[in-house]
């Protein structure tokens, strides 16, 4: 007895030491691919780099400042999109739970978050660079800002659901009107976690380079028209680290490392922000 | 009464404001509601332009096209079998790799060790993982993995390429980690304490518990989780486009289809899309797109459900 | 007479097709304190929602019957207005988490986007806060968010909020049940203030309490309004089998 107690006491140790070893095993290649980017990276970012648009092949120098920009606007407008969209869809979720309208507008955003994204950059291809006729920076803020909506909307009707019912009573009580009970009580009480989701999504899509493709396309100058192709970050990695330059190897490498710090930031500050601003209720 | 206001027309103004609100709180709903349409407008839309686009496709290749080994646009021949091979094959490679490290690390933060520094910190490091955007890893793939495989393939004797469906696999595994993981630590947690503690209580070590109470509770939550891990790795398509070769033929040998050069359906629809110069050969790729979304979806939408059900019980 | 406030004149309420509240007819004169009282599920707080129209915001929720305001239906007047009118105090106090208690008080104005000077607003916070027994303990945090505030005072802060709207009714929707002893006692002394300037109906399970603070007190049973009568003799030789056995502790 005293020999089959210890041998099964052994087997649970060991079982515990390859769980162990197997689950921090993973952070070896995290490790090893981010000190790579930073270190490759990191060293090609100053100034010049930041505000000079791509050099033509054989110059030395040249930077990502057409990147740089595109990725701001496009995330900027897709933001516009997305936000206001998505929190109205979240909060008829969260409000409407048992419609029929809800079942198939869940269901949706369920589909459309397992879409693969070069599948919504061929889509809105044909929705708006096809009638367009040209590749646009609004394409391709159109194709992030649909990708954006699931994570909004699902962030928004989480938060929204777990706040207490009372909360909306107290309010309508008073004569206060349907509307400005939603949108100055319960969207403010559930700020951090709409503000959470929607960074959580920013997060995403400034790295998404599938859904750029065929949309926005890419340009080597600076360009601020939204009807014209534009650069951005992810895109440019793409275009550049599969050329067979090594000077555009070297902006890739630089705009990668840009790339990780703004996600690695947002993702930061989110944590932070659910941490700090959460309403006592 | 507080106000220095006649008290009526305090009443009348109050009284006014009521009347329009009730307006803006119609439209308020309206809105709402306009949103939640708008959601499936959209699906529809994508749903629709996808066949449309591939119609042309499917009325003049058929259902043979799922089968049909060749892909060579110059001639006009269009098969879609090259791409079913490859996104299956990067993506159940990547699963058989990625689903250990996904169980460990559910069980680790999930039973052995849910809280502190540590455990934060691992947590830390697989949000990470899925935060990295797939480009970046497709870069450094191409420069630091692909040349680490073409030594590992001149070692084991096949054609040393570097590129192909095995890298691809490779940066795939870590890339779908997170998804099994985080779902696996949310099911494992649920278990609820007295069942593990009656386990105890009956003698068992962590081991028999977590194999004979943990496993067979959580198993159909982790399979769920592994759906949604597949999902994920069909999808892909940036890291893999950049190491995966671009080849449309079909490998002849098992050997030659893991370590060489190859596609998925989505590498190449990245790869051609702006090459397609006629519509029979957009018509198959958007075709390509059609598959790839219903192939997705339907996995997630599987996964999903399974997870619903496992956490309404 | 012309001193009724509020009158129901065959007044149903339904969940679906469930009938919960069936045919009351009741009259309500001013400044009295009317206690509601009866079992679970009797139907009390749906009436009582009924009055300020809360009741059909619940999803399937209709009423039938008319609840007249100062002569007028409720039911044929503005939902809103009719909600700015009638203050509502709730079973669990629920002051607004991300709002000062300042802000609290005058959230009947701040949330409609009523334009108050802050002169008219200090008053309206001052007089309110005072008629709710709470100034004294707050006036020296009054831009603090309330959350550090005891239950008592959070129900209390309620209360001073509903006041703020100058309301001639107030609702009570069992305000004490989630209350310690202390607090119970501080608010059910509020109500006997309150009811010179106020009226108050208050739905309460506590047999003990409706016998404290009302002047009349209303028994439903089953959805029906069984008995409305003076306190004292309600509790003394009440009229209805029914009320007697509730009254004994028959059933609770």
């Amino acid at each position: 007895m005293e020999a089959r107690i210890g041998i099964r006491n052994t087997k649970s140790v060991i079982f515990k030491g390859i769980i162990v070893f197997f689950a921090f095993l993973i952070t070896l290649p995290l490790i090893i691919i981010l000190l790579y980017i930073i270190k490759q990276g990191a060293g090609q970012v100053n100034w010049h780099f930041l505000t000079n648009v791509p050099a033509p092949v054989g110059e030395a120098g040249g930077g990502i400042s057409n990147a740089l920009l595109g990725s701001f606007i496009m995330v900027l407008i897709a933001s516009v999109i997305a936000i206001p969209v998505g929190m109205m869809a979240g909060i008829y979720l969260s409000e409407n739970p048992k419609t029929k309208l809800a079942y198939y507008s869940g269901l949706c955003v369920d589909i459309l978050q397992g879409v693969p994204s070069i599948v919504v950059g061929i889509v809105v291809y044909f929705w708006i660079v096809k009638p367009l006729g040209t590749f646009s920076a609004l394409s391709g803020s159109v194709a992030l800002s649909i990708m954006m909506l699931p994570i909004v909307i699902r962030s928004t009707e989480q938060t929204l659901r777990l706040l207490p019912a009372s909360l909306k009573e107290a309010a309508l009580s008073l004569g206060v009107p349907y509307h400005r009970v939603i949108l100055k009580v319960i969207v403010p009480c559930g700020f951090a976690g709409i503000l959470s989701g929607i960074m959580l999504s920013i997060a995403r899509i400034i790295g998404e380079t599938a859904p750029l493709l065929f949309t926005a396309f890419g340009n080597p100058y600076l360009s601020t028209s939204v009807t014209k192709p534009m650069e951005s970050l992810p895109h440019l990695i793409f275009t550049y680290a599969t050329s067979p330059y090594d000077d555009w190897h070297n902006l890739a490498w630089g705009a990668s490392f840009i790339l990780l710090m703004f996600v690695l930031v947002l993702n930061i500050i989110t944590k932070l922000l659910t941490r700090k601003w959460k309403v006592q209720l | 009464m507080f106000v220095k206001e006649n008290p009526k027309f305090v009443e009348n103004k109050r009284l006014k404001l009521s009347n329009s609100q009730l307006k803006w709180e119609t439209i308020f709903r309206r809105i709402l509601i306009a949103m939640s349409v708008l959601l499936v407008l959209i699906i529809l839309g994508v749903l629709a332009t996808l066949i449309l686009e591939s119609l042309q496709s499917i009325k003049s290749l058929g259902i043979g096209f799922l089968w049909g080994k060749v892909w060579d646009p110059v001639s006009n021949v269009y098969g879609a079998y090259p791409f079913l091979v490859g996104t299956l094959l990067t993506s159940f490679i990547a699963l058989i790799i990625s689903v250990p490290f996904s169980y460990a690390i559910a069980i680790y933060l999930g039973e052995y060790n849910p809280k502190g520094w540590l455990s934060d910190l691992l947590k830390n490091a697989i949000e990470l993982i899925a935060a990295v955007p797939s480009i970046i890893y497709g870069f450094w793939g191409l420069f630091v993995l692909v040349p680490i495989v073409r030594t590992f393939e001149m070692k084991i004797g096949v054609a040393p390429y570097g590129i192909g469906v095995f890298s691809s696999s490779l940066i795939l595994a870590v890339m779908i980690i997170p998804y099994a993981a985080s779902l696996g630590i949310t099911l494992i947690r649920m278990v609820p304490s007295p069942l593990k503690e009656g386990a105890y209580a009956l003698g068992a070590t962590r081991f028999e518990v977590i194999r004979s109470v943990i496993m067979p509770y959580t198993r159909s939550g982790l399979f769920a989780g592994v759906l949604l891990s597949l999902g994920r790795a069909l999808g892909e398509t940036m890291a893999v486009t950049m190491l995966i070769g671009n080849t449309s033929a079909v490998a002849n040998t098992i050997k030659d289809a893991i370590f060489g050069p190859g596609n998925t359906m989505a590498s190449v629809i990245a790869n051609e899309f702006t090459e397609a110069d006629h519509t029979q050969y957009l018509s198959a790729l958007i075709e390509l797109g059609l598959v790839l979304f219903f192939v997705t979806v339907i996995i997630n939408l599987i996964g999903k459900r399974i997870i619903t059900r496992f956490t309404n019980e | 007479m012309e001193s009724t406030i509020v009158k129901a004149e065959n007044y149903n309420s339904y969940f679906g097709d469930n009938h919960v509240v069936k045919d009351v007819n009741i009259s309500i004169n001013k400044n009295e304190v009317i206690a509601v009282m009866g079992p679970s599920g009797c139907g009390k707080t749906t009436f009582l929602r009924g009055i300020n129209r809360m009741h059909e915001l619940i999803p399937n929720a209709t009423s039938k019957g008319k609840i007249l305001l100062d002569g007028e239906n409720v039911y044929d007047m503005n939902a809103i207005y009719v909600r700015s009118k009638i203050g509502m105090v709730f079973q669990r106090p629920n002051p607004f988490p991300n709002l000062s208690i300042y802000e609290n008080v005058v959230a009947g104005y701040l949330l409609n986007g009523l334009k108050i000077s802050k002169a008219d607003k200090d008053v309206i916070v001052e007089k309110s806060l005072t008629s709710a027994a709470l100034w004294k303990e707050v006036k020296d945090s009054l831009h603090k968010k309330g959350t550090f505030l005891s239950g008592g005072q959070q129900q209390r802060l309620c209360i001073a909020r509903a006041i703020a709207m100058q309301p001639e009714l107030i609702l009570f929707d069992e305000p004490t049940s989630a209350l310690d002893p202390i607090s119970t006692s501080s608010v059910e002394a509020l109500f006997h203030e309150l009811k010179t300037n106020y009226t108050l109906i208050i739905v309460t399970h506590n047999m003990q309490q409706a016998a404290r603070v009302s002047d009349r007190t209303a028994f439903f049973y089953m959805g029906e309004l069984v008995e409305f009568d003076d306190t004292k003799k309600m509790f003394t030789n009440p009229a209805d089998q029914r009320t007697q056995n509730y009254i004994t502790g028959r059933f609770s």
